[in-house]
């Protein structure tokens, strides 16, 4: 029961986070640029491209999407082995 | 697969799905540092590099285990370091690094190599930081942060605090850390030899108000993390002794 409650108390605070971001309609820039990329720019060192570039209309969604797909598989997959297969191999042995 | 696990699993998978979406925060991204700084920062850490992969054949033949935890570990790295958090008292977004819960459980050497491994791929194909600012970002995420949250969770475990809140420590210093480095790297190549201490403050600054709320958020996460597996499997952590991880010497 405490489990489930902590479940769905995160994932509110996860949801409420985004509709609260909405609400304020600040631009939500990452700190790479309002920190990082300002202060390198004022010094006269502005980013470049990257050598292979998938910052390009929705390719980098898509290579976003994959990579979490892809890491995901591979967390689960070792998380089941871990957490799941070995104590049932523990329980039965 | 149990057949209760699905729903659940499936739930995890979409919110982590619909979440996966481009954040860069302390990445430092390609060409914004001069080539001898980033020369500097890749020579700092290779050394970091090639003693966590010894680790990590060492530890790999001694515990059945320990390369499932680390694939684990590194799917996690990987994942949270590319996940934007809203900080709705700024109104900007920052990532977790992962690297202290990854270092309190995996140890800080191997951490550095799947942090390396995480932002060599984040920098190759998702344009989130870059080739010639490599080293700095494995310095700052994969060092820094390693090694301050494991030296964080130690000298709490030694102070007599519950491991949790020890956990809790590592993951709030392991960010901390790594944003404080990050504005070294960066105030050292971009400030001149007069101005650099002012550039750091101003800098440590303006990452303040989103990595002072983003860090305590990573405190919570490496927390629950840490409780999940000593909760479920605790000769998981026992067994792999991170008391033993300065390069395979106590």
């Amino acid at each position: 029961m405490r489990r489930k409650t902590g479940m769905v108390v995160c994932i509110s605070l996860v949801f409420l986070s985004s509709f609260t971001a909405m609400a304020f309609s600040a631009d939500w820039a990452g700190v790479d640029e309002t920190v990082v990329e300002k202060f390198a720019e004022e010094a006269g060192r502005s980013p470049r491209a990257p050598y292979i570039n998938t910052d390009q209309g929705d390719l980098l969604l898509f290579v976003f999407l994959l990579a979490g797909a892809v890491g995901g598989f591979i967390g689960g997959y070792y998380f089941r082995f871990l957490f799941h297969e070995n104590k049932l191999t523990a329980a039965n042995g | 697969m149990n057949q209760r696990y699905i729903p659940r699993t499936l739930a995890v998978a979409a919110v982590l799905i619909v979440y996966s979406a481009p954040a860069h925060a302390m990445h430092i991204a390609e060409g914004i540092l001069p080539v001898k700084w980033a020369g500097l920062w890749l020579l700092l850490s290779i050394p970091f590099l090639l003693i966590g992969v010894r680790e990590l054949k060492r530890r790999g033949m001694g515990s059945p285990h320990y390369k499932a935890l680390v694939g684990l570990v590194g799917a996690a790295v990987f994942i949270i370091s590319c996940m934007p958090i809203p900080v709705p008292i700024v109104g900007s977004c920052s990532h977790p690094c992962g690297t202290g819960i990854a270092a309190i459980i995996i140890g800080p050497w191997v951490t550095v190599v799947v942090t390396s491994v995480a932002l060599l791929l984040q920098a190759l194909f998702m344009a989130h930081g870059g080739l010639s600012t490599f080293g700095a970002d494995v310095f700052s995420m994969g060092v820094a942060g390693a090694f301050v949250g494991y030296g964080s969770f130690k000298l709490g475990t030694r102070l007599g605090m519950p491991v949790v809140i020890a956990a809790f420590l590592a993951g709030v210093t392991s960010d901390w850390a790594t944003y404080f480095v990050t504005s070294i790297e960066l105030s050292t190549a971009l400030g001149t030899s007069a101005s650099w201490s002012n550039m750091l403050a101003m800098i440590l600054i303006a990452f303040m108000p989103t990595q002072i709320p983003l860090g305590i958020f990573e405190g919570f996460l490496a927390a629950g993390a840490y409780k999940f597996i000593y909760s479920r499997r605790p000769e998981l952590l026992k067994s792999l002794d991170t008391s033993v991880s300065i390069g395979g010497v106590k």
